[in-house]
């Protein structure tokens, strides 16, 4: 008891030996969850020769850019999927966005006529879905937006949970008294939405962003399910395109040279892992400054009414 | 501060009379979620008529009409899609599979995500535990495309990393894409491993918002750090732990796709009844010619449990503790 009372933080304090041990199994568990970034680093450096002959190198033996000089060649490919994937992010994220803030406004609103109608409305989804087969056909068949954007764009971005998360930020946090004050003012609802609500609303726009963002970018589902057109592949969608067919890249040369001299010359284990990386750096450089919303997102969303 | 308060007060009284007829508010509002409006009529309502099609023998009318006149005009099916998934050969392994999985998902991930957020709630520095959180919250962000390429570099056969080190121990190459018996075990460390740093987190935070005079007072108590956990942090943190019970109990029957199709390599026939669940045959029946009817009735089935399921998960939390549910 002595010992422990020496300053008043370590009174409920783990002993040093339990600490050591407890930092041990997190390191480990931290570790192992980065080091296949690693493992798929290595091999985009290693030599193609010394990969077919040697297997993968956790240090290559011989190191070899070709693979990040074969990118750059075919850069017209990797750049256009790149375009694809910043663009479906980017307008995706907006759209979601304002989808999700607005609807979370309307029935934030206590006096809103039609707020029963529409919590059921958002309810619903929740618990019963048409099932895969019926939104593929809706966007496929229904709304014919095979080989668009629009088929990676608008069946993502909206979601009860996020519509959820908006009504309960709008609230526990925009003060009635501000919106009252506005109406007074003569500002319309739309006007009060864009103009006062979403500014001072930055925190849950971060979350639903976020969410939207991520899911945007690491989409592959939708495209594997509606593009074709290879000229509307994402980073993502390559990347699964090349996993069923590996030599895709050598399939579609743009410069004048043969097939036959693309394949000798493409080093494609390695290049299929620098397309990886490609694809993994910006997430792996971002999220740790937006991790927190991810979780404020899901404090948020599980406040009950 | 207090005049706010007063003309608050004030137009509340005014408003009253007015609440029973439609405004120019309300107007106003409508038009603001009229598209997120029209997105769920769309989106989320649209398919719920899908259910037509699973009792549809869906043929294309002469005259290259569109899908729906098609549909309208597509002899009725009665039960007999459904008669036909039920009884293929597929269906048993595909339920067995599905729930299978789920079940060992969610106790797992469950433990791994209590046990370490109440672990990394108590350890000392501070600092290294927010570095471990950032590291484990990476594989969330991967696609399942990503981890396929993981696991590829472990695990293929002639290269892997895996392979490299037991021959180099003088064992025998593994054919992993081949060999179902390892499969269980591998799909259920990655989805362990995938939401492991995002489950503590998330319980994590629900543990330091937990009010420290209890602590304190438990301390003064002579209460041991195992009591605590049982009698404070456990307790505390249960509204949380339910939710995420209920929402994956919701998730029964249904399956991560891009874990049991993309890490598998496309899901070889070696590994079919290992790793098949009702995604992976529905989508496979997407991609291939399969009648389009089958294919809803599957669909469909796999919808009306997962609701079932959610809203029973629900009934039960609220017999055993109304506090907790969640609808």
């Amino acid at each position: 008891m002595g010992k422990k009372e020496k300053s008043g933080q370590s009174l409920n304090q783990i002993k040093t030996s339990t600490n050591i041990v407890f930092n041990l199994i997190f390191l480990f568990l931290a570790i192992i969850c980065v080091i296949p970034l690693l493992f798929v680093f290595s091999i985009s450096i290693t030599d193609e020769e010394s990969i077919r002959a040697n297997g993968y190198q956790l240090i290559p033996q011989v190191f070899s850019a070709s693979a990040y000089e074969f990118l750059w060649n075919e850069r017209l490919t990797i750049l256009r999927a790149a375009f694809m994937s910043v663009a479906v992010t980017v307008i995706g994220t907006i759209i979601s966005i304002a989808l999700n803030t607005s609807m979370g406004y309307v029935v934030s609103r206590r006096n809103f006529k039609l707020k029963q109608i529409y919590t059921w409305l958002i309810f619903i989804p929740m618990v019963f879905n048409g099932g895969m087969l019926a939104s593929y056909v809706v966007v496929n068949n229904i709304l014919g937006l095979n080989n668009s954007i629009w088929a990676l764009i608008l069946p993502l971005a909206c979601s009860a949970f996020s519509v959820t998360i908006c009504r309960t930020f709008f609230r526990t946090t925009v003060p009635d008294s501000i919106i009252e004050s506005a109406k007074i003012d003569g500002a319309g609802q739309f006007r009060i939405w864009s103009r006062i609500v979403l500014p001072i609303s930055k925190p849950v726009m971060a979350t639903i962003g976020m969410f939207a963002a991520f899911g945007y970018w690491n989409d592959w589902f939708q495209a594997s399910l509606y593009i074709q057109d290879a000229k509307l592949q994402t980073l993502q969608s390559l990347l699964n395109q090349m996993q069923k067919n590996i030599e895709y890249i050598a399939n579609n040369p743009y410069g004048g040279v043969s097939l036959q001299q693309y394949r000798s010359s493409m080093p494609t284990e390695s290049v299929r892992m620098a397309i990886a990386i490609v694809i993994i750096v910006p997430i792996a450089c971002t999220y740790p400054f937006f991790q927190k919303y991810f979780i404020s997102g899901l404090t948020i969303g599980s406040v009950k009414e | 501060m207090g005049t706010k308060k007063m003309t608050d007060g004030g137009k509340k009284l005014v408003k009253k009379p007015r609440r029973k007829r439609w405004s120019k508010d309300d107007t106003e509002l409508f038009l603001l979620s009229l598209p997120t409006l029209l997105w769920f009529l769309i989106f989320s309502y649209l398919p719920m008529f899908g259910i037509i099609i699973a009792f549809k023998v869906y043929k294309l009318a002469p005259g290259g009409h569109g899908f729906i006149y098609n549909l309208l005009h597509s002899e009725w099916a009665g039960f007999g899609n459904f008669k036909y998934f039920f009884t293929s050969n597929a269906f048993t392994m595909l339920l067995r599979n599905t729930i299978l999985y789920n079940i060992a998902f969610i106790i797992i991930s469950a433990t791994v995500a209590v046990g370490g957020a109440l672990i990394l709630s108590n350890m000392r520095n501070k600092k290294g535990s927010k570095v471990y959180q950032t590291m484990m919250f990476l594989p969330y962000f991967m696609s399942w495309v990503v981890i396929s390429y993981f696991v590829y570099a472990l695990l293929t056969p002639e290269r892997g990393y895996i392979n490299g080190i037991i021959t180099a121990m003088g064992g025998e190459r593994i054919m992993w894409y081949q060999e179902k018996k390892y499969w269980p075990f591998i799909l259920i460390f990655l989805n362990t491993w995938k939401g492991m740093g995002y489950g503590m987190v998330l319980y994590l935070a629900s543990i330091t918002g937990i009010d420290p005079s209890l602590y304190e007072a438990a301390v003064m108590d002579g209460a041991t750090k195992s009591q605590q956990a049982r009698h404070i942090t456990l307790p505390a943190i249960k509204p949380v732990f339910v939710m995420m019970l209920i929402l994956d109990c919701g998730k029964i029957f249904n399956s991560d796709f891009g874990l049991f199709y993309q890490v598998t390599g496309q899901l070889p026939a070696s590994l079919y009844t290992t790793a098949s669940t009702f995604d992976t045959y529905i989508y496979n029946a997407i991609q291939s010619t399969a009648p389009i009817g089958q294919t809803a009735a599957a669909s469909f089935f796999q919808a009306i449990c997962s609701c079932a399921t959610i809203l029973l998960a629900n009934w039960i939390v609220s017999k055993i503790d109304n506090e907790n549910r969640i609808i």
